[in-house]
């Protein structure tokens, strides 16, 4: 460590960033910190099924990287990142958090995007003491001192939209259709509990299809004889194109059934098509279409950034949380060292959050408002309704396992 | 279960179920004639089938692109111009295809399945640079979408009735071409004994690179027929490609009739099964069964028989 302060010390005097800080101050474990730039890493899918879900996130990412540059950097230091693309494959993504971290000594990962990447990742970034912002709504069940998760974990997600559904609706039955692995089970196991111990509803059907699975016209019938109030859906990927279509196809007007679901984004209704999903309403914390001041100065860079046609999910915006939050806590900390960044998380707030505003609770998880929209036929959502205070993280939450 | 539900419920959703394992066997038999006539009568394990076929998703998405901007007034018709060229357009890369790779590997059947499976892999990182990597939404015209009410409780859904009606027109075109013409014949006769063939005078790798292509073609009018009913993206080829094996295999490589009675109780099976209990343990039973039937039966439900 000393040895890596050395060279960093004889280039200070040709160094013009008078403010900055030392090198040798706020980096004292060996990261890729000089005098003028700091490292960090993105980690995500470029290639593979799931890019279609992480390009967003990359591109949210990439733009946060570039206003916190045009705004003087991160203690007088620039912003670089080096991409590495973990090609919708586990150990794939393992194995480049570890050079990130060993090899390129990133200051902090951002990356990830399904809960099985993340999973792979977690124990590197752990033996290699990383700092990982992930930004997808997950099932919960986590916390590490490694990682800030900047999207909802399932109650923060779900319990406000089951909430307002019952009273808005008077809903008391629900059908469960997901898709077959963790996300949805959890989230359906949560679900379920609120619905049965807290609104004293019933659920009368719970199902779930393989990943990818493209035939749901079974399940559409056994929706159609069971007549629940609310439809509950987590399908995801391909499998939601072909959910919606022949949900419509079979005549089930959501306009007059209502359906809630956790797994549609802005970014997902690209691919189904407005005029399949119109109507549905989607629990997130955020949406393109949120009209604040802030949301507004972010949707057009993102679209000046990316082009016009881009959309922006729930997901692309918490990943464009990620840098923000991690620059406000370097400066909190006074630097860039992982322990001091961890420890220095909570409390740490966001105000030019594009959803609005931010806090990190001491579980590394967001304190955030939930929000429920409703699906209009131009693929964007129109805000429904969303909670009056900011949501308490509960990754471990008594009374739902 | 069906204590609460009254008689009149239960028949309309029997009726509708019925339908559903219906489509669900017209999409098995589309997705799986392309691959019966390549993995059948040529012996080519094509692991691309599921990009041929998402080939054709992505010309149905140009054409429909094209029609909103230049010729709005014909948009309701162009799905039937948008399969044509679908058909034309995984044609003309199928027989590509064949001609650069597949016609070198002709003696060496299993390495036909490292080729194609690295083609597929060339293919999706080939749409993903050229439409993105995010899914695209195929509109429709409007008649095509919604259901038809029989009765207050019946519904069918008009996507299934075309995709059911496309089925059949394809499936008796290939059976025609295959066992009525004269090209078929020749077909026919290269998988049986390829040197004779070639002895009486029949242009083989002609032969060859047409089969190739009409089972692309097809694969490209089933892909263009599932952007009613799926999402088009990159990877979503890979979606299909088990479920259209599963189908060959248990149907008995060389056989149409095959390809079809085994579609049918497939479908017939998992959907049944799917409404009994749910949908993933349908697929467990579906596949359980299947393998069992494969260990009794290993060369599939119908098999040429030719002298060995």
């Amino acid at each position: 460590m000393g040895m890596a302060a050395v060279p960093a010390i004889t280039m200070l005097p040709r160094a013009s960033f008078a403010q900055a800080p030392a090198t040798s101050a706020v980096n004292t474990t060996g990261l890729a910190v000089t005098d003028t730039e700091v490292t960090v890493g993105i980690l995500h899918s470029a290639t593979g099924t799931m890019a279609i879900s992480e390009t967003g996130s990359i591109q949210a990412e990439k733009l946060a990287i570039e206003q916190i540059n045009a705004a003087g950097g991160v203690l007088g230091r620039k912003i670089k990142f080096i991409q590495e693309d973990g090609a919708s494959d586990w150990p794939t993504f393992a194995e480049k958090a570890k050079k990130l971290l060993v090899n390129d000594k990133v200051a902090a990962i951002m990356g990830c995007w399904t809960s099985a990447s993340r999973k792979a990742v977690l124990p590197v970034v752990e033996q290699y003491n990383g700092m990982l912002y992930y930004p997808t709504f997950y099932e919960g069940l986590e916390q590490s001192k490694n990682v800030i998760y900047t999207g909802q974990e399932a109650t923060q997600q779900i319990l406000a939209g089951l909430n307002w559904i019952a009273k808005e609706k008077g809903a008391k039955s629900f059908f469960f259709i997901g898709s077959d692995y963790i996300w949805p089970r959890t989230s359906n196991k949560i679900a379920r509990k609120h619905v049965e111990n807290v609104l004293k509803g019933k659920v009368v059907g719970e199902e779930y299809y393989a990943l990818g699975s493209t035939q749901f016209n079974s399940v559409i019938n056994k929706i159609k004889l069971t007549k629940p109030d609310v439809i509950f859906t987590d399908v995801v990927g391909g499998s939601n194109v072909a959910f919606y279509k022949q949900l419509k196809a079979a005549g089930v007007d959501l306009a007059k059934q209502p359906l809630l679901t956790i797994s549609v984004t802005e970014d997902e209704i690209d691919g189904i098509g407005g005029e399949n999903i119109a109507g549905a309403y989607a629990c997130m914390k955020y949406f393109q279409s949120l009209d604040n001041a802030n949301n507004k100065a972010f949707v057009s860079a993102f679209k000046k950034m990316w082009g016009e046609k881009t959309v922006i999910g729930d997901v692309t915006q918490a990943a464009y949380l990620g840098p923000w939050l991690w620059k406000l806590t370097v400066e909190k900390a006074g630097s860039f060292d992982v322990d001091k960044i961890a420890a220095a998380s909570p409390g740490v707030e966001f105000k030019g959050a594009p959803e609005g505003y931010v806090r990190i609770h001491e579980n590394h998880h967001l304190w955030s408002k939930t929000r429920v929209g409703r699906a209009k036929l131009d693929g964007q959502f129109e805000l429904i309704y969303e909670t009056a205070d900011l949501v308490e993280p509960d990754p471990f939450p008594k009374g739902y396992q | 279960m069906f204590g609460d539900y009254s008689i009149g419920d239960l028949g309309s959703i029997f009726v509708m179920q019925g339908f559903a394992g219906l489509i669900l066997f017209s999409v098995y038999v589309l997705m799986a004639l392309g691959l019966a006539i390549i993995f059948g009568q040529m012996g080519v394990i094509n692991m691309a089938h599921g990009e041929f076929m998402i080939l054709g998703a992505y010309v149905t998405w140009m054409t429909s692109n094209l029609f909103q901007a230049y010729l709005p007034s014909l948009f309701s018709g162009y799905f039937f111009l948008a399969m044509i060229l679908a058909f034309l357009a995984s044609g003309a890369l199928g027989m590509l295809v064949e001609w650069v790779l597949i016609r070198h590997l002709y003696k060496r059947p299993l390495d036909t399945l490292l080729a194609t499976w690295g083609l597929s892999l060339m293919l999706q990182q080939a749409y993903r640079s050229v439409f993105g990597a995010r899914e695209v939404g195929v509109e429709l015209p409007q008649w095509m979408l919604g259901s038809l009410h029989v009765t207050d409780s019946i519904e069918v859904p008009i996507n299934g009735v075309f995709v059911m009606c496309l089925t059949v027109l394809i499936t008796i075109s290939v059976a025609y071409v295959l066992y009525m013409s004269r090209w078929g014949r020749q077909v026919r006769a290269v998988v049986q004994n390829r040197i004779m063939a070639g002895a009486v005078g029949i242009n083989t790798e002609k032969v060859d690179r047409y089969t190739y292509g009409l089972g692309c073609g097809i694969a490209g009018v089933a892909g263009s027929a599932f952007t009613m009913i799926g999402s088009t993206g990159p990877t979503s080829g890979q979606l299909y490609i088990v479920d259209t094996f599963l189908v060959v295999v248990f149907g008995g490589a060389a056989s149409l009739l095959g390809t079809i009675a085994s579609a049918f109780s497939i479908s017939q099976t998992q959907s049944t099964l799917e409404f009994f209990m749910s949908g993933s343990m349908a697929k467990v039973l579906t596949l359980l069964a299947v393998v069992g039937i494969l260990m009794l039966r290993p060369q599939g439900l119908f098999a040429l028989k030719v002298r060995k």
